[in-house]
């Protein structure tokens, strides 16, 4: 279990080569990546992520503890920056590994919707008309429920 | 004396991201109630504290944690990671 809050940029393609390779434990690896996304209007500058250091590592790593308990997994990573993103640069990444694929994207879906809404990160978008925190969506605080 | 910290929209309204404050208060309640008979600025950001989340001790709780032993309060709103 592994768990990254940074700052740099991370290489997607490294992070889950070295994940994934060198295992014999577990048959199946499941990957997400979060990216920036523009808005509709494309006129996203900037996104200032916040975050409350100590506390996030701790709960991610909680969260970790809990897919691993829940799923049959051999390993977790969670990769989550903060600071200044632009469009189309990756925010976060999270790997499982897993002997079987069922297990591997349901706790893949597990991080995620958990790291959403209970890890303390915030976003700030940057737009030509201003700046604005971006507002929890209810629908991400229902994810929860099905698990 | 407790170190309380602020974060996003929190942190903008109040206009400092931590500060100390010596308090009484028996709960994270109480303690609000302190807080926003300070200054307007307190009673802007805690108009409304469905809108806000709490954490103590850097595990989140609810308004009606106590306050007894803790070192460390944050008030924040419903966080947007991923």
């Amino acid at each position: 279990m592994t768990v990254r809050v940074q700052e740099q940029a991370f290489d997607l393609g490294a992070e889950v080569q070295a994940f994934a390779l060198g295992r014999d434990d577990a048959g199946a690896v499941v990957n997400f990546t979060g990216i920036v996304r523009n808005t509709p209007d494309g006129d996203l500058e900037r996104m200032e992520m916040e975050h409350y250091p100590g506390m996030t590592e701790n709960a991610l790593k909680g969260i970790e503890a809990e897919a691993m308990k829940r799923w049959n997994l051999k390993d977790c990573l969670i990769i989550h920056r903060y600071g200044t993103l632009r469009p189309g640069d990756l925010i976060m990444m999270v790997a499982t590994a897993s002997p079987h694929r069922g297990d591997a994207f349901e706790a893949a879906m597990f991080l995620m919707d958990y790291l959403k809404s209970r890890a303390p990160f915030w976003k700030k978008e940057y737009t030509t008309d201003g700046a604005e925190w971006v507002a929890a969506k209810d629908e991400d605080e229902d994810a929860l429920t099905k698990w | 004396m407790i170190d309380v910290l602020y974060f996003a929209w929190v942190r903008e309204r109040i206009g400092l991201p931590k500060e100390q404050v010596e308090t009484g208060a028996a709960t994270v309640a109480e303690l609000v109630e302190e807080l926003k008979a300070r200054e307007e600025r307190y009673a802007a950001a805690f108009e409304d504290v469905s809108a806000l989340r709490v954490a103590v001790d850097q595990e989140l709780t609810d308004f009606d944690a106590p306050l007894a032993g803790v070192r460390e309060v944050a008030f924040f709103p419903p966080m947007t990671g991923g």
